[in-house]
Protein backbone atom coordinates (compact mmCIF):
# COMPACT_ATOMS: atom_id res chain seq x y z
CA UNK A 1 0.00 0.00 0.00
CA UNK A 2 2.76 2.36 0.85
CA UNK A 3 3.87 1.23 -2.52
CA UNK A 4 1.08 2.56 -4.49
CA UNK A 5 0.89 5.85 -2.66
CA UNK A 6 4.26 6.48 -3.66
CA UNK A 7 3.79 6.04 -7.30
CA UNK A 8 0.51 7.25 -7.29
CA UNK A 9 2.10 10.62 -5.82
CA UNK A 10 4.93 10.37 -8.67
CA UNK A 11 2.51 9.60 -11.44
CA UNK A 12 0.29 12.56 -10.65
CA UNK A 13 3.95 14.95 -9.83
CA UNK A 14 4.95 13.90 -13.30
CA UNK A 15 1.85 14.17 -14.98
CA UNK A 16 1.29 18.09 -13.96
CA UNK A 17 5.06 18.35 -15.04
CA UNK A 18 4.47 17.22 -18.31
CA UNK A 19 1.51 20.05 -18.75
CA UNK A 20 3.17 22.52 -16.89
CA UNK A 21 6.23 23.21 -18.78
CA UNK A 22 7.23 25.74 -21.09
CA UNK A 23 9.39 23.71 -22.92
CA UNK A 24 7.90 20.43 -25.22
CA UNK A 25 11.38 18.51 -24.66
CA UNK A 26 10.82 18.73 -20.89
CA UNK A 27 7.41 17.67 -21.61
CA UNK A 28 8.69 14.77 -23.41
CA UNK A 29 10.82 13.58 -20.54
CA UNK A 30 8.45 14.03 -17.70
CA UNK A 31 6.16 12.00 -19.99
CA UNK A 32 8.63 9.48 -20.57
CA UNK A 33 9.49 8.94 -16.77
CA UNK A 34 5.13 9.58 -16.44
CA UNK A 35 5.15 5.97 -18.24
CA UNK A 36 8.04 4.69 -16.75
CA UNK A 37 6.70 5.04 -13.40
CA UNK A 38 3.25 3.47 -15.16
CA UNK A 39 5.19 0.56 -16.01
CA UNK A 40 6.07 0.12 -12.46
CA UNK A 41 2.27 0.70 -11.59
CA UNK A 42 1.42 -1.90 -13.96
CA UNK A 43 4.21 -4.42 -12.32
CA UNK A 44 2.62 -4.45 -8.24
CA UNK A 45 -0.52 -5.33 -10.17
CA UNK A 46 1.05 -8.25 -11.51
CA UNK A 47 0.30 -7.16 -15.09
CA UNK A 48 3.98 -7.96 -15.98
CA UNK A 49 3.11 -7.79 -20.17
CA UNK A 50 1.31 -5.15 -20.16
CA UNK A 51 3.98 -3.12 -17.83
CA UNK A 52 6.70 -4.36 -21.14
CA UNK A 53 4.15 -3.35 -23.46
CA UNK A 54 3.36 0.07 -22.17
CA UNK A 55 7.42 0.84 -22.30
CA UNK A 56 7.55 -1.18 -25.84
CA UNK A 57 4.63 1.07 -27.63
CA UNK A 58 4.30 3.97 -25.71
CA UNK A 59 7.87 5.39 -25.23
CA UNK A 60 9.47 3.13 -27.53
CA UNK A 61 6.91 4.43 -30.22
CA UNK A 62 4.98 6.92 -29.95
CA UNK A 63 6.75 9.33 -27.50
CA UNK A 64 10.01 9.29 -29.86
CA UNK A 65 8.13 10.51 -32.59
CA UNK A 66 7.20 13.38 -30.91
CA UNK A 67 10.93 13.82 -29.96
CA UNK A 68 11.47 13.39 -33.25
CA UNK A 69 9.24 16.30 -34.58
CA UNK A 70 10.64 18.57 -32.11
CA UNK A 71 13.59 17.67 -33.21
CA UNK A 72 12.83 18.81 -36.57
CA UNK A 73 10.57 22.05 -35.84
CA UNK A 74 13.66 22.94 -33.40
CA UNK A 75 11.15 24.61 -31.82
CA UNK A 76 12.30 22.89 -28.53
CA UNK A 77 13.41 26.43 -27.40
CA UNK A 78 9.82 27.97 -26.98
CA UNK A 79 6.90 26.86 -27.67
CA UNK A 80 5.11 28.09 -30.56
CA UNK A 81 2.48 30.93 -30.15
CA UNK A 82 1.19 31.40 -33.88
CA UNK A 83 -2.09 32.19 -33.65
CA UNK A 84 -4.55 34.18 -30.86
CA UNK A 85 -4.30 32.31 -27.31
CA UNK A 86 -7.12 30.30 -27.02
CA UNK A 87 -6.41 29.00 -23.87
CA UNK A 88 -8.70 31.34 -21.65
CA UNK A 89 -12.12 30.51 -23.41
CA UNK A 90 -11.67 27.07 -23.69
CA UNK A 91 -10.32 26.38 -20.41
CA UNK A 92 -14.02 26.01 -18.30
CA UNK A 93 -15.56 24.00 -20.99
CA UNK A 94 -12.54 21.73 -21.52
CA UNK A 95 -12.02 21.21 -17.22
CA UNK A 96 -15.96 20.36 -17.34
CA UNK A 97 -15.70 17.85 -19.86
CA UNK A 98 -13.02 16.18 -18.39
CA UNK A 99 -14.24 16.13 -14.32
CA UNK A 100 -17.88 14.39 -16.32
CA UNK A 101 -15.44 11.86 -18.17
CA UNK A 102 -13.20 11.35 -14.94
CA UNK A 103 -16.31 10.99 -12.81
CA UNK A 104 -17.97 8.39 -15.29
CA UNK A 105 -14.93 6.34 -15.05
CA UNK A 106 -14.60 6.57 -11.51
CA UNK A 107 -18.54 5.14 -11.66
CA UNK A 108 -18.04 2.86 -13.66
CA UNK A 109 -14.89 1.39 -11.54
CA UNK A 110 -16.77 0.88 -8.51
CA UNK A 111 -19.66 -0.67 -10.14
CA UNK A 112 -17.04 -3.25 -12.04
CA UNK A 113 -17.59 -6.74 -10.40
CA UNK A 114 -13.61 -7.17 -9.68
CA UNK A 115 -13.78 -4.37 -7.18
CA UNK A 116 -17.17 -5.64 -5.34
CA UNK A 117 -16.69 -8.86 -4.94
CA UNK A 118 -14.93 -10.37 -1.86
CA UNK A 119 -11.33 -10.14 -2.24
CA UNK A 120 -10.91 -14.20 -2.41
CA UNK A 121 -13.17 -14.72 -5.12
CA UNK A 122 -10.97 -13.75 -7.66
CA UNK A 123 -9.82 -15.74 -10.07
CA UNK A 124 -6.35 -16.17 -10.27
CA UNK A 125 -3.89 -16.36 -7.54
CA UNK A 126 -1.52 -13.13 -7.88
CA UNK A 127 2.01 -14.74 -8.10
CA UNK A 128 5.01 -13.68 -8.52
CA UNK A 129 6.17 -11.30 -10.99
CA UNK A 130 7.87 -13.75 -13.81
CA UNK A 131 6.36 -17.06 -12.79
CA UNK A 132 4.80 -18.48 -15.87
CA UNK A 133 1.08 -19.29 -15.74
CA UNK A 134 0.18 -16.63 -13.34
CA UNK A 135 -2.31 -13.93 -13.41
CA UNK A 136 -0.84 -11.18 -15.98
CA UNK A 137 2.06 -13.39 -17.57
CA UNK A 138 2.01 -13.52 -21.16
CA UNK A 139 0.34 -16.33 -21.93
CA UNK A 140 -2.32 -15.39 -19.61
CA UNK A 141 -2.50 -11.93 -21.46
CA UNK A 142 -2.62 -13.21 -25.04
CA UNK A 143 -5.55 -16.52 -24.45
CA UNK A 144 -7.94 -13.51 -22.34
CA UNK A 145 -6.94 -11.06 -25.54
CA UNK A 146 -7.83 -13.46 -28.20
CA UNK A 147 -10.58 -15.54 -27.04
CA UNK A 148 -12.44 -14.10 -24.18
CA UNK A 149 -11.83 -10.40 -25.61
CA UNK A 150 -11.29 -10.83 -29.26
CA UNK A 151 -14.13 -8.20 -29.96
CA UNK A 152 -12.57 -5.24 -28.05
CA UNK A 153 -9.48 -6.28 -29.15
CA UNK A 154 -10.41 -5.84 -32.89
CA UNK A 155 -12.77 -2.56 -32.29
CA UNK A 156 -9.85 -1.04 -31.24
CA UNK A 157 -7.71 -2.18 -33.97
CA UNK A 158 -10.51 -0.90 -36.41
CA UNK A 159 -10.51 2.75 -34.19
CA UNK A 160 -7.01 2.95 -34.60
CA UNK A 161 -7.11 2.67 -38.01
CA UNK A 162 -10.08 4.71 -38.67
CA UNK A 163 -7.48 7.35 -37.01
CA UNK A 164 -4.86 7.03 -39.02
CA UNK A 165 -6.78 7.32 -42.00
CA UNK A 166 -8.34 10.28 -41.01
CA UNK A 167 -4.92 12.29 -39.97
CA UNK A 168 -3.76 11.11 -43.50
CA UNK A 169 -6.57 12.50 -45.18
CA UNK A 170 -6.67 15.53 -43.09
CA UNK A 171 -3.04 16.24 -43.70
CA UNK A 172 -2.41 14.83 -47.07
CA UNK A 173 -3.40 17.21 -48.99
CA UNK A 174 -3.60 17.11 -52.97
CA UNK A 175 -2.74 20.21 -53.41
CA UNK A 176 0.34 22.16 -50.87
CA UNK A 177 -0.80 24.49 -48.19
CA UNK A 178 0.76 27.78 -49.46
CA UNK A 179 0.06 30.66 -47.34
CA UNK A 180 -0.39 34.05 -48.63
CA UNK A 181 2.31 36.38 -48.82
CA UNK A 182 1.01 38.47 -45.40
CA UNK A 183 0.21 35.55 -43.62
CA UNK A 184 3.55 34.09 -44.32
CA UNK A 185 5.08 37.05 -42.66
CA UNK A 186 3.36 36.99 -39.97
CA UNK A 187 3.94 33.81 -39.10
CA UNK A 188 8.10 34.02 -39.84
CA UNK A 189 7.76 36.81 -37.71
CA UNK A 190 5.83 35.32 -34.76
CA UNK A 191 8.65 31.98 -34.83
CA UNK A 192 11.64 34.81 -34.78
CA UNK A 193 10.03 36.53 -31.62
CA UNK A 194 9.35 32.89 -30.04
CA UNK A 195 12.36 31.72 -30.79
CA UNK A 196 13.92 35.65 -29.50
CA UNK A 197 11.56 34.95 -26.03
CA UNK A 198 13.68 31.75 -25.99
CA UNK A 199 16.62 32.39 -25.99
CA UNK A 200 16.73 35.38 -23.37
CA UNK A 201 15.77 32.90 -20.45
CA UNK B 1 18.25 -12.37 2.36
CA UNK B 2 17.25 -12.85 -1.49
CA UNK B 3 17.93 -8.92 -1.67
CA UNK B 4 21.93 -9.29 -0.42
CA UNK B 5 21.98 -12.28 -2.94
CA UNK B 6 20.60 -9.84 -5.92
CA UNK B 7 22.66 -6.95 -4.80
CA UNK B 8 26.21 -9.55 -4.80
CA UNK B 9 24.95 -10.67 -8.29
CA UNK B 10 24.65 -7.08 -9.61
CA UNK B 11 27.85 -5.92 -8.36
CA UNK B 12 29.45 -8.86 -10.03
CA UNK B 13 27.77 -8.34 -13.07
CA UNK B 14 28.67 -4.85 -13.37
CA UNK B 15 32.16 -5.80 -12.74
CA UNK B 16 32.44 -8.11 -15.74
CA UNK B 17 30.13 -6.09 -17.93
CA UNK B 18 32.65 -2.93 -17.54
CA UNK B 19 35.60 -5.62 -18.14
CA UNK B 20 34.62 -6.83 -20.81
CA UNK B 21 33.39 -3.65 -22.25
CA UNK B 22 37.12 -2.36 -21.88
CA UNK B 23 38.60 -5.11 -23.18
CA UNK B 24 35.93 -5.39 -26.27
CA UNK B 25 37.54 -1.74 -26.93
CA UNK B 26 41.05 -3.08 -27.17
CA UNK B 27 40.16 -6.44 -28.53
CA UNK B 28 38.41 -4.36 -31.71
CA UNK B 29 41.39 -1.54 -32.23
CA UNK B 30 43.82 -4.72 -32.34
CA UNK B 31 41.56 -6.89 -34.51
CA UNK B 32 41.51 -3.92 -36.54
CA UNK B 33 45.04 -3.05 -36.44
CA UNK B 34 46.15 -6.74 -37.65
CA UNK B 35 42.77 -6.29 -40.25
CA UNK B 36 44.68 -3.67 -41.78
CA UNK B 37 48.32 -4.67 -41.38
CA UNK B 38 49.33 -2.94 -38.17
CA UNK B 39 50.12 -3.79 -34.81
CA UNK B 40 47.43 -1.86 -33.01
CA UNK B 41 47.82 -0.57 -29.75
CA UNK B 42 51.03 -2.12 -28.02
CA UNK B 43 52.74 0.75 -25.57
CA UNK B 44 50.72 0.27 -22.98
CA UNK B 45 51.42 -3.21 -20.80
CA UNK B 46 52.38 -6.31 -22.79
CA UNK B 47 50.80 -6.53 -26.01
CA UNK B 48 48.67 -3.32 -25.28
CA UNK B 49 47.01 -4.66 -22.70
CA UNK B 50 46.85 -1.78 -20.30
CA UNK B 51 45.44 0.39 -22.81
CA UNK B 52 41.71 0.57 -22.04
CA UNK B 53 43.06 1.76 -17.97
CA UNK B 54 45.43 4.59 -19.94
CA UNK B 55 41.93 5.22 -21.65
CA UNK B 56 39.67 5.20 -18.42
CA UNK B 57 42.18 7.75 -16.54
CA UNK B 58 42.16 10.16 -19.70
CA UNK B 59 38.86 10.12 -19.71
CA UNK B 60 38.52 10.59 -16.26
CA UNK B 61 40.45 14.08 -16.26
CA UNK B 62 39.74 15.67 -19.40
CA UNK B 63 37.13 18.99 -19.21
CA UNK B 64 33.52 18.26 -18.97
CA UNK B 65 32.52 20.77 -21.60
CA UNK B 66 28.68 22.25 -21.81
CA UNK B 67 28.26 24.22 -24.61
CA UNK B 68 26.33 27.53 -24.20
CA UNK B 69 23.60 27.10 -26.30
CA UNK B 70 23.05 23.53 -24.36
CA UNK B 71 19.94 22.52 -22.60
CA UNK B 72 22.04 22.07 -19.18
CA UNK B 73 19.48 19.81 -17.97
CA UNK B 74 18.63 17.62 -20.49
CA UNK B 75 22.44 17.89 -21.88
CA UNK B 76 23.57 16.28 -18.66
CA UNK B 77 20.35 13.50 -18.36
CA UNK B 78 20.99 11.94 -22.12
CA UNK B 79 24.13 9.82 -21.43
CA UNK B 80 22.60 8.60 -18.12
CA UNK B 81 19.58 7.47 -19.92
CA UNK B 82 21.97 5.91 -22.64
CA UNK B 83 24.15 3.90 -19.83
CA UNK B 84 21.01 3.11 -17.89
CA UNK B 85 18.88 1.41 -20.28
CA UNK B 86 21.97 -0.33 -21.74
CA UNK B 87 23.21 -1.96 -18.40
CA UNK B 88 19.39 -2.72 -17.41
CA UNK B 89 19.02 -5.31 -20.04
CA UNK B 90 22.11 -7.94 -17.75
CA UNK B 91 19.03 -7.84 -14.85
CA UNK B 92 17.63 -10.66 -16.93
CA UNK B 93 19.85 -12.38 -19.61
CA UNK B 94 20.95 -15.83 -18.20
CA UNK B 95 24.31 -17.23 -18.16
CA UNK B 96 23.72 -20.71 -17.64
CA UNK B 97 21.43 -23.23 -17.42
CA UNK B 98 19.78 -22.56 -14.17
CA UNK B 99 19.70 -25.35 -11.28
CA UNK B 100 16.37 -25.47 -8.47
CA UNK B 101 16.62 -22.66 -6.00
CA UNK B 102 19.75 -21.11 -8.05
CA UNK B 103 19.78 -18.78 -11.20
CA UNK B 104 22.82 -17.36 -13.49
CA UNK B 105 20.62 -14.07 -13.97
CA UNK B 106 19.68 -11.49 -11.65
CA UNK B 107 15.70 -11.74 -12.45
CA UNK B 108 13.65 -14.26 -14.26
CA UNK B 109 11.63 -12.04 -16.29
CA UNK B 110 8.39 -14.33 -17.59
CA UNK B 111 8.49 -11.43 -20.76
CA UNK B 112 12.18 -11.92 -20.96
CA UNK B 113 12.91 -10.84 -24.47
CA UNK B 114 10.29 -8.02 -24.53
CA UNK B 115 11.91 -6.89 -21.32
CA UNK B 116 15.01 -6.13 -23.30
CA UNK B 117 13.26 -4.53 -26.52
CA UNK B 118 11.74 -2.23 -23.60
CA UNK B 119 15.26 -0.88 -22.86
CA UNK B 120 16.10 -0.85 -26.18
CA UNK B 121 13.52 1.41 -26.60
CA UNK B 122 14.15 3.68 -23.83
CA UNK B 123 18.00 3.56 -25.04
CA UNK B 124 17.13 5.52 -28.56
CA UNK B 125 16.06 8.46 -26.26
CA UNK B 126 19.67 8.82 -25.12
CA UNK B 127 21.16 9.34 -28.30
CA UNK B 128 18.28 11.75 -29.18
CA UNK B 129 17.92 13.59 -26.47
CA UNK B 130 21.36 14.38 -26.12
CA UNK B 131 21.79 15.20 -30.00
CA UNK B 132 19.31 17.97 -29.27
CA UNK B 133 20.10 18.80 -26.64
CA UNK B 134 23.84 20.25 -27.24
CA UNK B 135 22.42 23.17 -28.73
CA UNK B 136 24.43 22.74 -32.35
CA UNK B 137 23.49 21.56 -35.91
CA UNK B 138 25.82 18.57 -36.54
CA UNK B 139 24.70 16.64 -33.16
CA UNK B 140 20.82 17.83 -33.93
CA UNK B 141 20.94 16.04 -37.34
CA UNK B 142 22.89 13.02 -36.22
CA UNK B 143 20.19 12.90 -33.15
CA UNK B 144 17.28 12.94 -36.44
CA UNK B 145 18.88 10.21 -38.47
CA UNK B 146 19.53 7.83 -34.71
CA UNK B 147 15.81 8.48 -34.49
CA UNK B 148 14.39 7.66 -37.32
CA UNK B 149 16.83 4.64 -38.11
CA UNK B 150 16.27 3.08 -34.93
CA UNK B 151 12.57 3.17 -34.82
CA UNK B 152 12.68 1.65 -38.58
CA UNK B 153 15.30 -0.52 -37.66
CA UNK B 154 13.56 -1.56 -34.30
CA UNK B 155 10.31 -2.75 -36.32
CA UNK B 156 12.55 -5.44 -38.62
CA UNK B 157 14.06 -6.52 -35.12
CA UNK B 158 10.91 -6.97 -33.06
CA UNK B 159 9.77 -9.27 -36.23
CA UNK B 160 12.23 -11.29 -36.86
CA UNK B 161 12.19 -12.31 -33.31
CA UNK B 162 8.53 -13.16 -33.07
CA UNK B 163 9.16 -16.04 -35.17
CA UNK B 164 11.36 -17.71 -32.56
CA UNK B 165 9.08 -17.11 -29.86
CA UNK B 166 6.59 -18.48 -32.14
CA UNK B 167 8.23 -22.05 -32.64
CA UNK B 168 9.74 -21.92 -28.68
CA UNK B 169 6.32 -20.81 -27.15
CA UNK B 170 7.47 -18.60 -24.74
CA UNK B 171 8.84 -15.60 -24.44
CA UNK B 172 11.33 -16.24 -21.44
CA UNK B 173 14.75 -15.80 -22.24
CA UNK B 174 15.71 -19.34 -20.78
CA UNK B 175 12.51 -21.04 -21.64
CA UNK B 176 13.69 -19.98 -25.09
CA UNK B 177 17.46 -21.88 -24.46
CA UNK B 178 15.85 -24.91 -23.39
CA UNK B 179 13.54 -25.30 -26.45
CA UNK B 180 16.94 -25.54 -28.51
CA UNK B 181 18.10 -28.48 -26.83
CA UNK B 182 17.74 -30.40 -29.81
CA UNK B 183 18.16 -28.03 -32.74
CA UNK B 184 19.27 -24.31 -32.71
CA UNK B 185 16.83 -21.66 -33.78
CA UNK B 186 19.76 -20.87 -36.11
CA UNK B 187 18.58 -23.30 -39.00
CA UNK B 188 14.66 -23.17 -38.98
CA UNK B 189 14.75 -19.33 -38.53
CA UNK B 190 17.63 -18.81 -40.66
CA UNK B 191 16.22 -15.71 -42.41
CA UNK B 192 15.11 -14.59 -39.01
CA UNK B 193 18.46 -14.70 -37.65
CA UNK B 194 19.70 -12.85 -41.02
CA UNK B 195 17.01 -9.89 -40.26
CA UNK B 196 17.71 -9.84 -36.61
CA UNK B 197 22.17 -9.77 -37.25
CA UNK B 198 21.27 -6.85 -39.66
CA UNK B 199 19.20 -5.23 -37.45
CA UNK B 200 20.96 -5.52 -34.51
CA UNK B 201 23.80 -3.89 -36.09
CA UNK B 202 21.97 -0.75 -36.71
CA UNK B 203 19.97 -0.64 -33.62
CA UNK B 204 23.53 -0.22 -32.07
CA UNK B 205 24.59 2.71 -34.27
CA UNK B 206 28.18 0.33 -35.74
CA UNK B 207 29.51 0.53 -38.72
CA UNK B 208 28.28 0.31 -41.45
CA UNK B 209 25.21 1.78 -39.91
CA UNK B 210 26.86 4.41 -37.85
CA UNK B 211 24.99 6.98 -39.89
CA UNK B 212 24.71 8.40 -36.41
CA UNK B 213 27.85 8.92 -36.12
CA UNK B 214 28.86 9.26 -39.69
CA UNK B 215 32.06 11.33 -39.04
CA UNK B 216 32.77 12.22 -42.93
CA UNK B 217 29.77 14.06 -42.86
CA UNK B 218 28.96 15.00 -39.24
CA UNK B 219 31.59 15.47 -37.41
CA UNK B 220 31.05 12.60 -34.67
CA UNK B 221 27.32 13.07 -34.68
CA UNK B 222 25.01 13.16 -31.57
CA UNK B 223 27.92 13.10 -29.18
CA UNK B 224 29.97 16.17 -31.04
CA UNK B 225 29.76 18.21 -28.53
CA UNK B 226 30.39 15.71 -25.13
CA UNK B 227 33.70 15.29 -23.45
CA UNK B 228 35.22 13.47 -20.94
CA UNK B 229 33.24 11.33 -18.67
CA UNK B 230 30.27 11.50 -20.45
CA UNK B 231 31.22 11.38 -23.21
CA UNK B 232 32.30 8.09 -22.14
CA UNK B 233 29.24 7.36 -21.04
CA UNK B 234 28.23 6.92 -24.15
CA UNK B 235 31.03 5.29 -25.25
CA UNK B 236 30.43 2.49 -22.99
CA UNK B 237 26.84 2.14 -23.77
CA UNK B 238 27.60 1.89 -27.07
CA UNK B 239 29.69 -1.25 -26.65
CA UNK B 240 27.70 -2.66 -24.03
CA UNK B 241 24.53 -2.51 -26.49
CA UNK B 242 26.64 -4.63 -28.69
CA UNK B 243 27.37 -6.61 -26.29
CA UNK B 244 23.89 -7.06 -25.18
CA UNK B 245 22.25 -7.88 -29.34
CA UNK B 246 25.53 -10.97 -29.14
CA UNK B 247 24.05 -12.05 -26.18
CA UNK B 248 20.60 -11.63 -27.38
CA UNK B 249 21.68 -13.56 -30.78
CA UNK B 250 23.33 -16.43 -28.68
CA UNK B 251 20.31 -16.67 -26.46
CA UNK B 252 17.58 -16.78 -29.49
CA UNK B 253 19.83 -18.95 -32.37
CA UNK B 254 22.49 -20.42 -31.52
CA UNK B 255 21.43 -22.36 -28.36
CA UNK B 256 22.66 -20.14 -25.57
CA UNK B 257 24.59 -22.57 -23.06
CA UNK B 258 23.89 -25.54 -24.89
CA UNK B 259 26.95 -27.44 -26.20
CA UNK B 260 27.65 -28.40 -29.62
CA UNK B 261 28.07 -31.85 -31.06
CA UNK B 262 27.49 -32.77 -27.52
CA UNK B 263 30.59 -31.54 -25.88
CA UNK B 264 29.08 -31.18 -22.85
CA UNK B 265 32.39 -31.74 -21.15
CA UNK B 266 33.08 -27.80 -21.23
CA UNK B 267 30.51 -26.27 -19.01
CA UNK B 268 27.61 -24.39 -20.52
CA UNK B 269 28.95 -20.77 -19.33
CA UNK B 270 32.27 -21.08 -21.43
CA UNK B 271 29.77 -22.23 -24.10
CA UNK B 272 27.89 -19.46 -23.74
CA UNK B 273 31.06 -16.92 -23.43
CA UNK B 274 32.76 -18.20 -26.47
CA UNK B 275 29.48 -17.89 -28.99
CA UNK B 276 29.20 -13.97 -27.56
CA UNK B 277 32.90 -13.32 -28.34
CA UNK B 278 32.32 -14.96 -32.07
CA UNK B 279 29.40 -12.37 -32.30
CA UNK B 280 30.99 -9.21 -31.33
CA UNK B 281 33.95 -10.42 -33.42
CA UNK B 282 31.81 -10.62 -36.55
CA UNK B 283 30.81 -6.75 -35.54
CA UNK B 284 34.30 -5.90 -35.69
CA UNK B 285 35.39 -8.26 -39.08
CA UNK B 286 31.94 -5.61 -40.58
CA UNK B 287 33.56 -2.79 -39.05
CA UNK B 288 37.01 -2.77 -40.25
CA UNK B 289 35.40 -4.32 -43.90
CA UNK B 290 32.47 -2.70 -44.49
CA UNK B 291 31.82 0.85 -45.99
CA UNK B 292 29.23 3.14 -44.54
CA UNK B 293 25.79 2.80 -46.04
CA UNK B 294 24.39 5.98 -47.75
CA UNK B 295 21.53 7.14 -45.92
CA UNK B 296 18.78 7.36 -48.33
CA UNK B 297 19.71 3.32 -48.72
CA UNK B 298 19.85 2.81 -45.52
CA UNK B 299 16.11 4.16 -44.95
CA UNK B 300 14.75 2.09 -48.22
CA UNK B 301 16.88 -1.20 -47.23
CA UNK B 302 15.04 -1.33 -43.89
CA UNK B 303 11.53 -0.22 -44.71
CA UNK B 304 11.25 -2.08 -48.54
CA UNK B 305 13.58 -4.85 -47.90
CA UNK B 306 14.25 -6.31 -44.04
CA UNK B 307 10.73 -5.45 -42.81
CA UNK B 308 8.31 -6.92 -45.81
CA UNK B 309 10.97 -10.50 -45.48
CA UNK B 310 11.05 -10.28 -41.80
CA UNK B 311 7.26 -10.06 -41.95
CA UNK B 312 6.95 -13.37 -44.25
CA UNK B 313 9.07 -14.79 -42.37
CA UNK B 314 7.08 -14.76 -39.36
CA UNK B 315 3.46 -15.79 -41.60
CA UNK B 316 5.70 -18.52 -42.63
CA UNK B 317 6.70 -19.51 -39.12
CA UNK B 318 3.34 -18.77 -37.81
CA UNK B 319 1.53 -21.58 -40.72
CA UNK B 320 4.42 -24.48 -40.20
CA UNK B 321 3.98 -24.17 -36.73
CA UNK B 322 0.11 -23.86 -36.68
CA UNK B 323 0.06 -26.40 -39.47
CA UNK B 324 2.18 -28.67 -36.96
CA UNK B 325 -0.25 -28.34 -34.31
Amino acid sequence: MTLFWILGVLLVASAVFVISQRKPVYSVVGLLFHFAVLAVFFLTLNAEFLAVIQIVIYSGATLILFVFVIALLSSGVAPFSVGPNRMPKAAIPAGLIAFVALALVVYGILRAPLVNAPRAATTSIPGAVGAPNVFGSVADFGKALFTTHLLPFEMTAFILMVAVIGVVALAGETTPFVPSLRRARIIEREMREALLRGGEE
Amino acid sequence: MSWLLVLIKSALLLFVVITTFAYAMLFERKIMGWMQLRPGPNRVGPWGLLQPAADAVKMLFKEDLTPSTADPLIYKLAPFISLVSAFGAYAIIPWSEPRPGDIWSIGNVNAGILFIFALTAIGVYGVSLGGWASGSKYPLLGSVRATAQMISYELAMTMSVIGVLIVAGTTSLAGIVHAQQRIWFVIPQLIGFAIYFVTAVAETNRAPFDLVEADAELVAGFHTEYSGLRFGLFFIAEYVNMLTVSCVATLLFFGGWNAPFGWTFIPGIVWFILKVLFFIFCYIWLRATMPRFRYDRLMAFGWKVLLPVATLNLIATAVVVAVKG
